[in-house]
């Protein structure tokens, strides 16, 4: 089993390839639509340095206020990562993100970038809200949260043994196209026919 | 005449167990998948996580997954009630369910963009009612989240892309066509509700009635059971696997339901439930005690 942590440098995270458990400690920023459209407005120099070498989680956390003033996270899964698939190629870029934390995999333009920039897409269990909010360890701060609400502000976040799986690696794999294409080929035969229409 | 604030209180109840608590019966289908996956393949792992989560969910009464989704809610009512006041007091407990953080505020003006904060909406809960001869009230409800319901299909037969024609070898193919375009997208491994006939909006509601049915019950029509097993198994053979990772479970059920349809029109409803299968039931006597349904 391996551990990732966080912030990462490019050759661990070549190391990485599709199939790998790994559990991931140390630093990660939360970010969902607002957020990806905002990143790209303009270069954002305030946070910047908490997504350098870093992993985003497309998360819309159910987060709870203490009376100190501090915020837990108390569910806390991942959300669809295709609706980011418009931005997330040039936040990796831009920002020097090493990983994409979501559920149910990205299209062709973040797996070339993953190749080009040498950073991993990781995919969460999605429904685990129970399991992956209890490896977030603290809150440490917290962006735009006036103004995007808290599912979509940006939380920057410590976790602990936070689980994920490598669906898509820096090196043009991707588990997503594999399944559907093996899928799409057992669907044939069930059908009785040679190709499925797609 | 009914005790609104005990009814509230009784739906509130119900609407915390079904978000944090997963039925016994999904429970022991997801623990049947993560038998038959390999030791150390994503697959086993995405499972042993979804049982671990399940158990901390019930264990610290906090929701099973964040989207704690959409109530469907079908109620049962003997005559002389209002339906008016009962939908009230569902909409109701929504809002007490949202404001004690079992439910996330899930309801968006569309118009606007706006959270209405509370869980409750226009349209939001939906609520189905119908009259019985019983003199008790039965309330069931789904909890049905956004990433399953974005996969949900519906198929007009004909279908000449799938070879699919009007009769229940063509319900085969589109089916198992919507399993595939799904993928692991609604949170697989899931549940599918499916309506044969109806109208577009009747098929869909009847689709998701089909979700209440345990997982283990037989259909009473002989065809329709024979064909919930062949799809169940079908299904499971097109290795898509727990959230699309591959492996052996993509399903954990298969339940049809069929209606009457105009002879013009055969549809194929599909409702996709995800792995967090979540379901709860009560029956509220006159004198207004609760029995949990499971």
């Amino acid at each position: 089993m391996a551990e990732l942590k966080l912030p990462a440098d490019e050759a661990a995270i070549r190391e990485l390839t599709v199939g790998d458990y790994v559990e991931l400690s140390g630093r990660m920023i939360t970010g969902r639509d607002a957020a990806h459209k905002w990143l790209l407005e303009s270069f954002r120099e305030e946070v910047a340095p908490f997504l350098q070498g870093t992993a985003i989680y497309q998360c819309g956390p159910v987060v709870r206020k203490n009376d100190d003033g501090c915020y837990d996270f108390v569910a806390a899964g991942p959300t669809t990562s295709i609706r980011e698939e418009p931005y997330e190629a040039d936040v990796i870029s831009q920002y020097g993100l090493r990983g994409v934390i979501g559920k149910g995999g990205m299209g062709p333009k973040t797996l070339d970038a993953l190749g080009r920039y040498g950073a991993v897409y990781l995919h969460a269990v999605g429904g685990a809200a129970q399991v992956l909010a209890a490896a977030v360890k603290r809150v440490e701060r917290v962006f735009m949260l006036e103004e995007f609400g808290v599912p979509e502000a940006m939380w920057v976040i410590d976790v602990e043994r936070f689980p994920v799986m490598v669906t898509m690696d820096s090196h043009g794999g991707t588990l997503h196209e594999e399944v559907e294409r093996e899928s799409r080929e057992r669907l044939a035969r069930l059908l009785g026919r040679e190709t499925s229409r797609v | 005449m009914i005790d609104r604030n005990r009814y509230v209180e009784t739906l509130t109840e119900m609407l915390r167990r079904a978000s944090t608590q997963l039925p016994s019966d999904v429970v022991e289908a997801l623990r049947a998948g993560q038998s038959v996956e390999e030791e150390g393949s994503l697959a086993r792992k995405a499972l042993d996580t979804i049982l671990m989560n399940v158990d901390l969910a019930r264990e610290q009464v906090a929701p099973i997954c964040q989207d704690t989704g959409t109530p469907v809610v079908w109620v049962h009512h003997p005559l002389g009630i209002s339906t008016i006041e009962l939908g009230d007091a569902m909409k109701e407990a929504v809002r007490q369910a949202t404001s004690r953080q079992f439910l996330r505020p899930n309801a968006v003006e569309t118009l606007t963009g706006r959270n209405t904060g509370d869980g409750a909406g226009r349209g939001i809960p939906f609520i189905h009612f119908e009259e019985w001869d019983r003199p008790e009230i039965e309330v069931r409800a789904l909890l049905k989240g956004g990433g399953s319901e974005n996969v949900g299909m519906q198929y007009k037969l004909p279908d000449n892309g799938l070879g699919a024609g009007r009769d229940l070898e063509g319900v085969r193919r589109v089916v198992l066509d919507a399993v595939v375009q799904a993928q692991g997208k609604g949170c697989a491994p899931g549940t599918l509700g499916v309506c044969i006939g109806g109208d577009r909006v009747s098929a869909f509601e009847e689709s998701k009635r089909q979700l209440l049915r345990p997982l283990p019950d037989e259909n009473p029509i002989a065809e329709l059971a024979e064909l919930e097993a062949v799809l169940l198994r079908q299904g499971n053979e097109l290795g898509i696997g727990p959230m699309g990772f591959g492996g052996k479970t993509t399903l954990l059920g298969v339940k049809l339901g069929a209606l009457d349809r105009l002879p013009a029109c055969y549809f194929v409803t599909i409702s996709y439930m995800c792995w967090a299968d979540r379901r709860a039931g009560v029956r509220i006597s006159e004198g207004g005690e609760a029995t949990w349904l499971s």
